[in-house]
């Protein structure tokens, strides 16, 4: 008999007692106890089989990660649809370093960066323009379609896909996503369910503008944590259509919801493919409520802490995309900065300044005019992590200011709206 | 002297001083610095959460909702476990959330780390225990505050 309460198909009892060795057979063992936390009943098939990893970094600390990394290739086991990981975390070419800040990445950080790179690519890594959070996007091309189960993490790219796309994948850890692209099977429970992707909180949009995406996402996941919100008010001001615009603000949106709080899944009224199929049929009948306003809003905003050593410096370096860039997004920062730096009679950048996007995304971008006229203004395109950047104690001594919230969480990066990013790298008030 | 009854997702018999976090635990936030800096203590490192920011954590008995944030929260607890620099126990008083899960079971069977784990131990043991506390867990989930 089983000693586990899943119920299981004779072929994964068989693999659970070692018919495909004892690596598969830990590896199974993980998912299915993992799945049992949650009183899943059965596995279910991977259907979006190319995964998408959260840990791209070889930090040597994370010895645990590189030996079972390193007991699936002497296992001879790989992930058979492949799989996309977040960026890189250096990139020296357009993200410098002084001496000291490379001695402290090469050689402490990310020592084991080469190592776990080699292995990532002998498990199933896509090609060498696989290192983003935003694989989603078509120019990528890891883009799942509705309805499909997904063994991912990276938490922005799991709510992303839940609910800008409408698949199924609960907010894995990573390893728990390598494991279940392997296996190719995860545990059937929460948002995999539709049980679990009903609503139990009411957010009402009542702002006198459109309200800033890394706000309300931040906002909305600090008060429902985990839970799933159905969002009003929002179509008023970014449309009832999924165009460039509304997914660029729904990808920030999302990210602050899911590192601010623990959201793996929002449906946005008239918007989100599972709002527009089932509308408030998606809501629990004891769903809470939670009002969003000016007042809300400015009163999150002043919760962040300024981790600045001086708290009324200057910036030194500024941040944009985390999560990467779309495409339509550099193309917008691009033309508002022209315009912003013409406007304060300059023509480079009053501060150092780094965009962020996928490789394939920024491949796109630097076939265009407007990359020409963004690096003539001095400020530079990367596809670097700029979270794991700022892991690097060293750069806790530079003043760095970020319009993303996830990197405000997880860094001593100062968050300022889109506005007033444009303001400080253009020089706006400045000699 | 109270004493709270939760579900075992790791068993164990231990008794330590608790480290309470009143807020969802961002454990990326909280472990990441201490772990970068190869410490074998760790001291929370989450600005965003005064309750557990600067507290030493490890070898204590760390009570909490659940866990938020960044989807290397279960990698990060293996690693603290692998290092033997985790709390003894993690007592949640919700269900247990995906990533807090994912690490615990990842300490169990790839690193058999004796890392202790209850949740469901309710609202009111998040009310009745505080930071500096001495609490003690029973192999059956039974965890006694004072």
């Amino acid at each position: 008999m089983s000693e586990y309460k899943m119920e299981l198909t004779a072929e994964q009892l068989a693999v659970l007692g070692g018919s495909e060795g004892e690596t598969m057979a830990k590896i199974l063992r993980t998912v299915v106890e993992f799945g049992e936390i949650f009183g899943a009943k059965r596995l279910v098939p991977v259907t979006h089989r190319e995964g998408h990893l959260v840990t791209s970094f070889g930090i040597g600390l994370l010895e645990p990660l590189f030996r079972t990394m390193d007991e699936l290739i002497d296992a001879g086991l790989t992930a058979p649809g492949g799989f996309t990981v977040d960026p890189r975390p250096l990139d020296y070419a357009n993200v410098p370093c002084n001496p000291a800040e490379k001695l402290i990445f090469n050689k402490i950080m990310y020592s084991q960066q080469e190592r776990y790179e080699k292995q990532l690519r002998a498990v199933g890594l896509v090609n060498a323009n696989g290192f983003t959070c935003t694989s989603y996007l078509p120019e990528v091309g890891n883009t799942p379609k509705k309805g499909d189960v997904l063994s991912w993490a990276e938490s922005s790219a799991v709510v992303f896909a839940n609910s800008v796309l409408g698949a199924r994948c609960n907010r894995n850890s990573g390893m728990l996503d390598l494991f279940g692209s392997i296996v190719g099977y995860v545990p059937e429970f929460g948002l995999v369910t539709d049980e679990g992707r009903r609503a139990s909180w009411k957010v009402y949009v009542k702002t006198t503008k459109k309200p800033e995406a890394q706000l309300l996402g931040s906002a909305i996941g600090m008060k429902v944590v985990e839970d799933v919100p159905y969002v009003y008010g929002l179509t008023e001001y970014i449309g009832s259509e999924l165009d460039d615009d509304a997914v660029a603000y729904l990808k920030n949106f999302g990210a602050a919801t899911a590192s601010n709080g623990a959201v793996g899944l929002y449906h946005i009224d008239g918007l989100t493919p599972e709002a527009k199929e089932l509308g408030e049929a998606l809501i629990s009948p004891d769903a809470n409520t939670y009002v969003i306003d000016d007042a809300e809003l400015e009163r999150v905003r002043e919760s962040y802490p300024v981790m600045w050593k001086k708290k009324d410096a200057k910036a030194q370096l500024c941040f944009i995309g985390c999560p990467h860039l779309t495409f339509s997004e550099l193309c917008g920062w691009a033309e508002n900065l022209s315009d912003a730096l013409a406007k304060n009679g300059r023509t480079r950048v009053a501060v150092r300044t780094v965009f962020t996007a996928s490789p394939d995304v920024a491949a796109r971008f630097r076939a265009t005019p407007l990359y020409r006229k963004l690096i003539a203004s001095g400020a530079t395109l990367s596809s670097i992590c700029p979270l794991m950047y700022t892991n690097n104690p060293l750069t806790h001594m530079k003043n760095i200011a970020t319009n993303s919230n996830k990197l405000r969480t997880y860094s001593l990066a100062r968050y300022y709206t889109d506005a007033e990013m444009l303001d400080i790298i253009s020089g706006k008030g400045a000699a | 002297m109270r004493e709270f009854k939760g579900r075992v997702i790791a068993a164990g018999s231990v008794s330590g001083e608790a480290v309470v976090s009143r807020s969802g635990l961002n454990t990326l936030a909280t472990f990441q610095k201490s772990v970068m800096d190869g410490k074998k203590t760790v001291l929370g490192g989450d600005q965003n959460n005064p309750d557990v920011y600067k507290k030493e954590i490890t070898g204590k008995i760390l009570c909490l909702p659940q866990t938020i944030g960044s989807t290397t929260g279960g990698l990060v607890i293996q690693t603290v476990c692998a290092m033997r620099i985790n709390p003894v126990a993690f007592l949640f008083s919700k269900h247990i959330d995906s990533l807090a899960a994912s690490g615990i079971v990842l300490a169990r069977v790839w690193e058999n780390s004796g890392v202790v784990c209850v949740d469901c131990l309710g609202d009111d043991f998040l009310d009745a225990v505080k930071t500096g506390d001495t609490v003690s867990v029973k192999e059956d989930g039974t965890v006694v505050v004072g």
